[in-house]
């Protein structure tokens, strides 16, 4: 893993090929194909309960597909892999070590500096020798981060990792996110239930319902995003309304009045998907 | 000094100076309670002349080697069940029904296996101390987060290292919560099995003043099993504050 450190990381290229999970009376993915470049940015939507968790579950290796295949780089996978991390929703950081130990959880002894070197990229060097206790939420998904980071991994899965952060926090905690993608040069994807989060951070939007594929857009705005943008609203308003199994609309104006619920505008329904 | 540091002083020392009192003018006889001033001076004496640090350190060896072997033993076990599943179906049962049989009711059973000896009282603190640590440690496997396990799986843990990384930290608490369990059973019972025979030994010190009316000596007695279970629980909150430094539960009052 040392080789890593020093030469440019590579994102890791992934393909599902008729993924589908089936637990005991369900259906939760139902043949979904969906391919991921090297270093692209792929950001999941849906529902809960959409299959969405499962899929990324599946992608890191924690759930066995039931049928159809996981591939990494043009090789089908199964179980864990050392070059793929996850990020949880909780941060799940282990109470009894210290935060850079955190960090350096899996580390041979040789690589543990560089987790404080990691800590100074999340910027939370000076909190290095606390207790995860003592730190905020969003402090503890920073160090998760690090902790993830600091493997080099050429796969980086984010299970709706900033799903329990207040608004400022998680606006702080995407432009780090993007800034580090950007950095490291990893494959990212990202689960979530928050399509402005999605938007703002993915090259791609992928839409699950039902356990498929249902939508795949591409987000072409220039990078750093705005929220204020209207290209950006646009897109967002389109995602969000097909989330919420509204006919196509092109533009706001456009909606179908005959719909089941009026839809008010889309920023206030954010956070009910 | 504020009122609040004074207050609960109020009681025992006015308890004293009666007592005290009472003897000295004759009320109290020496026969049911000597006078506080005669239990320290025994205490001094026992002290100058070596007597007592004999008995108390048989005693505590004792103590100690009841709980090192019933607490290793619910250690080990605890740990085993915890983890592995057919262990548990295997033997959870049993030491469930196991658990409700007092260990003092054991104490006929004993003297017919081992005689008065020491093997009898090491048994018994054994037996007794057992369950508390078993038990907190096997609920403390089951009970480690097992988002924490999924985590370090996923960071390339496994065997010994996650075990020793991950899920043996997560237990900690509840060992510690069960140690302290045993530590208070572990006195009582002490107490009892040296009351029923014993060549050495605080009990072997009180039983004997009690052949020789000596109340002050058994006062004495009594006193030392106080102190030695209040240094036993000492001990185990620093263990506490040490090993779970991390938690906030235990942390110390500090700002």
């Amino acid at each position: 893993m040392s080789d890593t450190m020093t030469t440019p990381n590579q994102g890791a290229r992934v393909t599902l090929r008729g993924l589908s999970k089936r637990y005991v009376k369900r259906d939760v993915l139902r043949s979904a194909n969906l391919g991921i470049e090297p270093g692209e940015f792929v950001a999941i939507v849906g529902r809960s309960g959409c299959g969405k968790s499962t899929l990324l579950r599946l992608v890191a290796g924690l759930e066995i597909a039931t049928e159809g295949s996981v591939q990494i780089d043009g090789a089908g996978t199964s179980g864990l892999r050392q070059d793929t991390r996850i990020m949880f929703q909780d941060s799940r950081l282990l109470p009894w070590r210290r935060v850079w130990d955190n960090v350096a959880l899996g580390l041979r002894p040789e690589q543990r500096p560089h987790a404080l070197e990691m800590l100074k990229q999340v910027g939370l060097a000076d909190r290095a020798e606390d207790w995860p206790a003592r730190l905020s939420g969003g402090q503890r998904q920073r160090v998760a981060l690090a902790r993830a980071l600091v493997h080099h991994p050429r796969l980086l899965l984010l299970d709706e990792p900033l799903g329990a952060l207040d608004a400022l926090t998680r606006i702080e905690m995407q432009q780090l996110i993007e800034k580090l993608w950007r950095h490291h040069g990893f494959t990212a994807l990202l689960v979530t239930h928050d399509v402005q989060e999605a938007v703002n951070l993915a090259d791609r939007v992928v839409l699950i319902e039902d356990g498929q594929v249902a939508l795949d857009v591409c987000v072409p705005l220039a990078r750093p995003r705005s929220h204020g943008d209207a290209a950006f609203a646009a897109l967002e308003d389109r995602i969000l309304a097909r989330v919420l199994e509204k006919p196509h609309a092109e533009s706001p104006d456009s909606r179908d009045p005959n719909s089941v619920w009026p839809l008010p505008a889309a920023h206030a329904l954010r956070w009910a998907v | 000094m504020t009122r609040d540091d004074f207050l609960p002083w109020v009681l025992p020392v006015t308890l004293m100076i009666v007592w005290q009192a009472a003897s000295q003018f004759g009320w109290l006889s020496t026969r049911v309670l000597p006078a506080p001033a005669e239990v320290l001076k025994a205490f001094w004496t026992l002290a100058a002349s070596g007597e007592l640090w004999t008995h108390v350190k048989v005693s505590t060896a004792r103590a100690f080697g009841g709980l090192a072997i019933g607490g290793g033993l619910g250690l080990v076990i605890g740990l085993f069940t915890g983890s592995v599943r057919w262990a548990e179906t295997l033997l959870d049962t049993s030491f469930q029904m196991l658990r409700n049989i007092p260990a003092l009711a054991l104490i006929p059973l004993v003297i017919l296996w081992f005689g008065i000896d020491e093997s009898a009282k090491l048994f018994l603190i054994a037996v007794s101390v057992f369950f508390p640590i078993y038990l907190n440690t096997f609920h403390g496997i089951r009970n480690v987060d097992p988002g924490l396990i999924e985590m370090a799986r996923t960071y390339g843990l496994s065997g010994w290292q996650l075990y020793r990384q991950v899920i043996l930290p997560g237990t900690l608490s509840s060992i510690l919560v069960g140690l302290r369990f045993s530590l208070g059973l572990m006195w009582v019972i002490l107490i009892v099995a040296e009351t029923i025979s014993a060549q050495a030994g605080i009990g072997y010190l009180t039983m004997n003043a009690r052949e020789f009316l000596q109340t002050d000596i058994v006062l004495v007695g009594i006193l030392l099993y106080a102190i030695l279970g209040k240094l036993a629980d000492l001990a185990a909150r620093g263990l506490e504050s040490w090993w779970l430094r991390w938690h906030p539960g235990y942390q110390r009052a500090t700002p």
